[in-house]
């Protein structure tokens, strides 16, 4: 699994931070989600889908990493 | 086109007795019978109401619907063909993009899971401050006035930089705009009112910047004008919103002991049971929308220029998406709610408010474990369906001192 974020359409509701924070947190200065780890251990799976639901801008991108 | 789609003639007014947590009946069935029905507004102008959770949720992240204030339409009252003026500049609440944007960018990083993690402290202290005050003062009293207006209150105005002084006046007038009782006379007072005193802030900011959101947004290319307006938004949500959901959610706990005694036992439960109530609750009811262009939604075609009511209470008590949506269960995973709305306008304070209840309602159930109302349940005031914003209008409650 491989996220990213799309800066312009996030509305900084923080929403992926609240559900998985250890994958998502927000820029200091202006509160657009950040991806930590892009490539989320498999035991955030479940939740990093979640907050993909839930963003309310459907900012979030989940690819399958296509690397070996 | 198959069979002519369910309608409802009128937005009910009224929740029925005994029922004070629930959406209207005649909501909750509009559901029963199909996600969208037709509404006809007064004056006989079409449009649509809808009260299913998928739909409400798709409408909201869909910008072929717009938000901005000149398409809105009030459900109730025939106001006959007035021109309402676009939304003033600052109160993005009723733009679209990309005013909108202009708006939130500059604050989105003020209101971060971060920052408002930071606040818990002090969130904590001005609770045990109300609490001690409560505790000193006796049984009985008025939650409301004692404890669920004052902490958002509080936390707004420090975080804006309204100073503590000039509180208890504005929030008289916000509240005004918000309890759906108050003439259009007294509305265009309080209204103005609360103009000039915002506008007296803002210079005030610009002139002795102090460490706060408001003075930090003089430091941008907004104009005073701009600044009055967010302030306004910002100062609006922060008082009325939390403070009903303070006041009704311990209503329905306490009309719920079981699960009040659940969240006593179990401290872990805090963050879920504050997601329950904001579902079950849903204190910010309906919301408004206006097609851009036709739009197909559940299967109806929704014209260019219709508007839609969204039903957030009845989304959010959505059989098909909630087990059981009409029983409050603290410990209920599924989430996804949408008490904060979805998409672009999605609440930009929701982390604050959620700081906010999840210190005050457990700080609230712990120091009273005796906590109970102090009138029958039939006795609480509630507001009515037409307020913005539900809630009761006084809590008595008393306990063992």
């Amino acid at each position: 699994m491989r996220i990213t974020v799309d800066a312009e359409r996030c509305v900084g509701s923080g929403m992926c931070v609240l559900t998985v924070g250890e994958v998502f947190d927000q820029r200091e200065d202006d509160g657009r989600a950040v991806v930590l780890r892009p490539e989320p251990p498999a035991e955030t799976w479940e939740l990093v889908r979640e907050a993909v639901d839930l963003c309310p801008a459907a900012a979030i991108v989940l690819s399958t990493d296509r690397r070996p | 086109m198959g069979e002519s789609p369910h309608a409802v003639t009128t937005m009910p007014t009224a929740r029925q007795l005994g029922c004070p947590f629930d959406p209207p009946a005649e909501l909750i069935e509009a559901r029963q019978h199909s996600p969208i029905s037709r509404y006809t507004f007064p004056g006989g102008k079409p449009g649509w109401l809808v009260t299913g959770y998928d739909l409400v949720r798709s409408v909201l992240a869909d910008p072929r619907f717009s938000s901005r204030k000149e398409f809105m339409l009030h459900p109730t009252i025939d106001y006959g063909d007035i021109e309402i003026p676009p939304a003033p500049p600052g109160e993005f609440l009723l733009m679209d993009e990309p005013q909108h944007s202009r708006y939130r960018k500059p604050l989105m990083g003020k209101f971060t899971v971060r920052r408002m993690r930071l606040l818990t402290e002090r969130v904590e202290q001005i609770t045990a401050d109300h609490l001690d005050a409560m505790e000193k003062t006796g049984p009985p009293t008025d939650l409301v006035t004692a404890f669920a207006r004052p902490i958002p209150a509080i936390m707004i105005c420090e975080l804006l930089g309204v100073p503590y002084r000039d509180r208890g006046s504005f929030q008289e007038q916000v509240d005004s705009f918000m309890n759906g009782e108050t003439s259009d006379e007294d509305l265009i007072a309080a209204y103005t009112a609360t103009q000039n005193y915002l506008a007296e802030l803002v210079a005030a900011k610009r002139a002795n910047p102090t460490d706060d959101v408001l003075s930090e947004l003089t430091d941008s290319d907004l104009t005073d004008e701009e600044l009055q307006g967010i302030a306004l938004i910002l100062l609006a949500a922060g008082l009325d919103t939390t403070a009903n959901m303070l006041a009704l959610g311990t209503f329905a706990l306490l009309r719920n002991p079981e699960q009040l005694a659940a969240l006593r036992a179990d401290p872990a439960l805090a963050d879920r049971a504050v997601e329950e109530l904001l579902r079950y609750l849903s204190v910010a009811k309906t919301f408004m929308r206006t097609a851009l262009e036709d739009v197909e939604v559940g299967g109806e075609t929704v014209k260019a220029g219709s508007r839609v009511i969204l039903s957030y209470n009845t989304a959010n008590r959505d059989p098909e998406r909630f087990a059981d949506p009409h029983v409050l269960d603290l410990r209920r995973q599924d989430g996804g709610h949408l008490a904060f709305g979805h998409g672009i306008h999605q609440c930009l304070g929701q982390q604050l408010a959620r700081v906010e209840m999840r210190v005050a309602f457990p700080a609230l159930v712990n120091r009273f474990p005796t906590l109970r109302l102090a009138v029958p349940p039939e006795g609480v005031a509630l507001r009515p369906e037409t307020a913005d914003i539900y809630g009761v209008k006084s809590l008595p409650v008393t306990w063992d001192a």
